[in-house]
């Protein structure tokens, strides 16, 4: 098997949110790394499967989290798309869920699948013939440019900037280095080791930076699934069209199947939010829908955003109780509605279940700032400029988090008393993975500089 | 009227630093093989610097001497001074340089060629070369006429040579040496694109005009370490080396005249190296520093000959006078020789195979400046090679290829078969990027058995090698076995470096792996030692402490030549290949790599490029 070495996982459902999401994840170590994140329903093993067989089970992180339901699906091998071992573990779709199992996946030890690769193994591997795969090829080759693409993507290059901008402080490092080391007769200034600390400490952070904010872009990127909530009459459906009629533009509307129905998408403050048809929810108004007030319960605990309405202008009363309750572990805002009438609410209630409280009158529109506020605060996008780039893809991640690993390794080193050979060894990694980050080959870059900044050479 | 002059195995084309490694290895590989010279007084010669070795050519004179070369046991013999640089920066850039007595090593080392059995050195000028049948045909200014099976091209600054001070130009070679005026338009007609490069030399001044009263003297390093490690007896510093500085009124003089430079005249067309400026490069490029550092080196012991490191030019001779008066020490200094640009002819390396046999023309092989590298160390390294290269090729072997993971020669016919050179390539340890695994001191074990396997190793050096390297595993399984208690002593040694104490029993491995601890430091309390040779200890103590990093850039080797097996043909049309980007397409053009590890390499080929290549690949031999 020419590719034998690695195993490798993508995302193997497209970019829009559809009815299931499905990671793929193929190699030798495939059945391990799946057994990783999945838990069988009866103790079942991927491992123990045969080819061609389904698991019923969960998805769960490296800290016991339960992720989602997931199905297994195992391909033993040659018999599989790519021809070797093959588990494709199925979800609730919807990105943000397939994201985060693809996460988990990585993290028990595949690799990213670059542009392609599963193709290529499968026509490696004789899964296909040469027309077949040269009808590929052409879209592989399309896609070359595609982690530059990425990188260029939303905010006009702003991720290459940010990147390249680490790059350039780690190749002046690496350019001191090693006109230090190989000019050591000449007047190359010395290398302290506090300055080497201090940029190295400035490019870690900036990396940490920059990997946390492919989290909170992840909500711009993909939008927040949310959920208005609330029992009838509380104002979900005015909140609803407050919202809606207060939205700059109505950004999409997304096609969905089985599970994911008719959502619209909203900007409020800028973040999109992915409301959630509420139908089944103002069905719930109707006593005889009674089936619709379970898929909202669903719902509400699969949100990324829970908007609980409390009627302000009445007592709370059981069900408001039971909901703020069940959304203990959620994240969610307490819209305390109807200002505009007066209250008989006890607040400090309220408060007591929710960090997030924003009092409003969705039919008058007051409020709606501090709505929009106390929400900023709980995705923690406060503080986040999307036009400073950010990560886009599990691929960029990875990379960056590979660059991250290098230098903390690098500031180990320097920290243990270790020569700075080796320090010098690991800056070079970190700058290999940010260039493999915007898809480019790492180049002559530091050779280069060390020329154009060190006056050396006899 | 020409004549046949008989026929050889291997002919090579030049007696310089890639030219004498390249025959000799070819000859003692047991091929009938001739050298020509332009001139037999030049053969060995070190035009410019009088030394061997410095930071990453010290790697590659050891790599050299592992694979049974020449040159680090002539430089031993002609050692005046040695030291080992960059010593507290780490092993991986620790680098061996030594001054040598420039004519003694050049008459050392034409006699090694004179008196090498299977090697004829003639002095002849070859003016042309063509293909006859499966064999190449030589001829001489003197109209005879060589048959070869192999031919090592080996011209350095000789090809198309012309010399520049000021507006003063000539043909030439170096040190006043013919050019070799004929050959570039031969190897034009066989289809070689030639480039012009260019490099330059500082001035040779009289030792007694030099007042050395204030300037700083540079002493050699005790005890000097050889490069050969046949080398047994003991080598002496025999000289000192001076460093003086340049001035604002140097810079002044410079500054002034350099519309007189022909370089910035635009007279001069080549392309010289980045890492070798000349003092008027200095000076106009880094206009901020008020001072350059220049170190005055003995050419020899019997001579007063004295080079002037860090000032090369090609400003006028008047110029050079005014400029070297105004720098403390060389007031009243007397110019033997003077300061010269040279331009001269190369080849694109990127029509080359990592054997250095040229794609198109089999049984043609390039070494050294006329590959576009720069450096008698570098030259030296790719003789070796292409010397290794022809003789298995004349008798029907596979060639010997050494890949980036196994030394720095390989990362540096890499480079240069895979990026070309856009000037004169030197080498440098941060172009390794194994260079932690690529030591110097560990040459041997990396080479050495290849050097064996080749036949260029003899069976007593092959012998020593191996009780080296059995002396290194008892010593790594002694220092995993011995414990040593929690003594006052010890712990005493331990603080005094700077590290912690030990409460129980400690393993001389584990604090051989502390940055702060040495062999050495151990050594009252490390009483069953066993008498090896100090690069014993070395090794094993490198191996401790470097053994994460080390493993990891195994690791990356591991890949690296996984990727490397997947092998390409050379004779394909890749923009014919479906599915490739153009720019990635020409590049694969022009380079026409071997592997897929080397296409990867290429800058302006991408990773999806590379998918759609194991694809094709695939295709084509399925």
């Amino acid at each position: 098997m020419p590719e034998g070495e690695r195993t490798i996982a993508a995302i193997s459902t497209g970019a829009a949110p559809g009815g299931i999401g499905i990671v793929r994840v193929s190699g030798p170590e495939a059945r391990a790394v799946a057994d990783r994140v999945f838990r069988g329903r009866n103790g079942r093993q991927i491992a123990q499967m045969q080819g061609y067989t389904a698991a019923l089970g969960g998805a769960y992180t490296a800290a016991g989290e339960k992720l989602d339901d997931v199905v297994a699906l195992v391909f033993a091998a040659p018999k599989s798309y790519t021809g070797e071992d093959v588990v494709e573990l199925s979800c609730h779709g919807g990105l943000y869920l397939t994201r985060r199992l693809l996460q988990e996946v990585l993290a028990a030890g595949a690799s990213p699948a670059q542009p392609g690769e599963f193709t290529r193994r499968a026509f490696l591997n004789g899964k296909m013939d040469l027309t077949q795969a040269e009808a590929v090829m052409e879209l592989i080759g399309a896609g070359g440019e595609q982690a530059a693409r990425e990188a260029q993507a939303g905010s006009s290059g702003a991720l290459s900037q940010r990147v390249g901008a680490i790059r350039e402080e780690l190749t002046g490092l690496g350019a001191h280095l090693a006109a230090w080391a190989d000019f050591p007769e000449e007047d190359v200034p010395a290398v302290e080791n506090q300055a080497l600390s201090q940029s190295l400490e400035h490019a870690a952070q900036e990396l940490s930076r920059l990997l946390e904010s492919f989290d909170v872009g992840k909500v711009y990127r993909e939008g927040v699934r949310t959920v208005i909530a609330g029992r009838p009459n509380a104002g979900k459906s005015t909140l609803m069209n407050l919202l809606a009629g207060c939205q700059r533009s109505i950004v999409t509307q997304y096609a969905g199947t089985t599970r994911d129905v008719v959502e619209e998408t909203v900007l409020l403050g800028g973040i999109p939010l992915r409301l959630a048809d509420t139908a089944g929810l103002r069905d719930t108004d109707d006593p005889v829908e009674s089936i619709g007030v379970a898929a909202a319960r669903e719902r509400v605990q699969t949100a990324d955003l829970v908007l609980a309405v409390f009627d302000s202008s009445q007592e709370l009363e059981r069900e408001d109780l039971e909901l703020a309750e069940s959304l203990s572990t959620i994240p969610a805002v307490a819209v305390v509605n109807k200002t505009d009438l007066p209250s008989k609410i006890d607040l400090e209630q309220v408060r007591k279940h929710f960090s997030h409280v924003a009092c409003i009158s969705a039919a008058s529109g007051e409020g709606l700032e501090e709505l929009q506020e106390e929400i900023t605060a709980l995705l923690g996008t406060g503080n986040f400029d999307p036009g400073a780039g950010m990560l886009f893809t599990e691929r960029q991640r990875h990379h960056a988090r590979a660059a991250l690993e290098a230098l903390r390794e690098a500031e180990n080193a320097l920290a243990l008393g270790m020569t700075l050979d080796a320090v010098t060894v690991c800056v070079e990694d970190a700058l290999n993975a940010l260039y493999a980050l915007t898809g480019e080959t790492a180049s002559e870059e530091v050779v280069d500089q060390v020329f154009e900044t060190f006056c050396v050479g006899k | 009227m020409t004549y046949n002059a008989g026929t050889v195995d291997v002919a090579v084309i030049g007696a310089g630093h890639a030219g004498i490694e390249a025959g000799l290895a070819a000859a003692r590989l047991g091929c009938s093989t001739v050298v020509f010279t332009i001139n037999l007084d030049a053969v060995g010669n070190c035009p410019c610097n009088p030394s061997i070795g410095g930071t990453a050519k010290g790697h590659l004179v050891r790599e050299i001497d592992a694979l049974g070369g020449e040159m680090g046991k002539t430089a031993d013999a002609c050692t005046i001074q040695s030291r080992m640089l960059n010593l507290g920066k780490g092993p991986a850039v620790h680098s061996l340089r030594a001054q040598i007595d420039r004519n003694q090593y050049a008459r050392t080392m034409k006699h090694k060629l004179e008196t090498c059995p299977n090697l004829l050195l003639r002095q002849a000028e070859v003016v042309k070369l063509e293909q006859d049948g499966g064999d190449w045909l030589l001829t001489t200014r003197l109209e005879a006429v060589y048959r070869a099976k192999a031919v090592i091209i080996a011209t350095g600054t000789f090809l198309g040579g012309k010399v520049f001070v000021g507006d003063v130009s000539y043909e030439s070679g170096p040190d006043g040496m013919f050019p070799a005026a004929f050959l570039p338009d031969s190897l034009k007609d066989l289809g070689i694109a030639l480039r012009r490069f260019k490099t330059g030399t500082p001035a040779r001044v009289l030792k007694s005009s030099i007042d050395f009263t204030n300037l700083e003297v540079q002493q050699g390093d005790e005890p000097v370490v050889p490069f050969s490690y046949e080398t047994e007896e003991k080598l002496e510093n025999k000289a000192v080396c001076h460093i003086s500085w340049t001035n604002e009124a140097t810079h002044q003089v410079i500054k002034d005249n350099i519309h007189r430079s022909p370089l910035y005249g635009g007279e001069i067309q080549g392309i010289g190296p980045r890492y070798c400026p000349s003092i008027e490069d200095k000076v106009v490029r880094f206009p901020e520093k008020e001072r350059h550092q220049l170190f005055i080196e003995p050419c020899g012991l019997d001579t007063e000959e004295m080079y002037l490191q860090g000032m090369s030019s090609s400003l006028p001779e008047d110029v050079q006078v005014d400029f070297y008066h105004t720098i403390p020490g060389l007031e009243h200094v007397q110019l033997m020789r003077t300061a010269y640009a040279i331009e001269y002819d190369c080849c694109d390396p990127r029509e080359l195979t990592a054997a250095l046999e040229f794609r198109e023309l089999p049984g043609l092989y390039g070494a050294g400046q006329f590959n576009g590298s720069s450096g008698y160390e570098e030259a030296a390294a790719q003789g070796l090679v292409a010397g290794i290269n022809a003789a298995r090729k004349v008798q029907g072997k596979e060639p010997v290829i050494l890949d980036r993971a196994s030394s720095y020669i390989g990362t540096l016919i890499d480079d240069l078969i895979t990026k070309g050179a856009s000037d004169p390539y030197r080498m440098m340890t941060s172009r390794s990027e194994y260079r932690l695994v690529l030591r110097q001191d560990n040459a041997d074990q990396r080479l050495t058995p290849l050097g064996w396997e080749i036949g260029l190793i003899s069976a007593k050096r092959w012998a020593k090698f191996q009780e080296k390297e059995a002396q290194k595993a008892a010593e790594q399984k002694r220092a995993q076995n011995t414990v040593f208690s929690p003594t006052e002593e010890l712990n005493r040694i331990l603080v005094s470096r700077g590290t912690s104490p030990v409460n129980t029993g400690a393993r001389l491995a584990d604090l051989l792996r502390r940055p702060q601890i040495t062999y050495q430091d151990l050594a009252p309390i490390d009483t069953s030692r066993p008498n090896y040779p100090p690069a014993v200890f070395e090794a094993v103590e490198i191996a401790l402490k470097y053994e994460g990093y080390i493993k990891r850039q195994l690791a990356d080797i591991e890949e690296m030549r996984r990727v490397e097996r997947k092998k390409l043909p050379l004779t394909v049309d890749y923009s014919q290949v479906k599915g490739l980007r153009l720019e990635a397409a020409e590049k694969l053009n022009k380079v026409k790599p071997e592997n897929i590890g080397q296409a990867g390499r290429i800058s302006g080929v991408s990773p999806a490029d590379i998918s759609v290549l194991l694809i094709w690949l695939a295709g084509r031999q399925g």
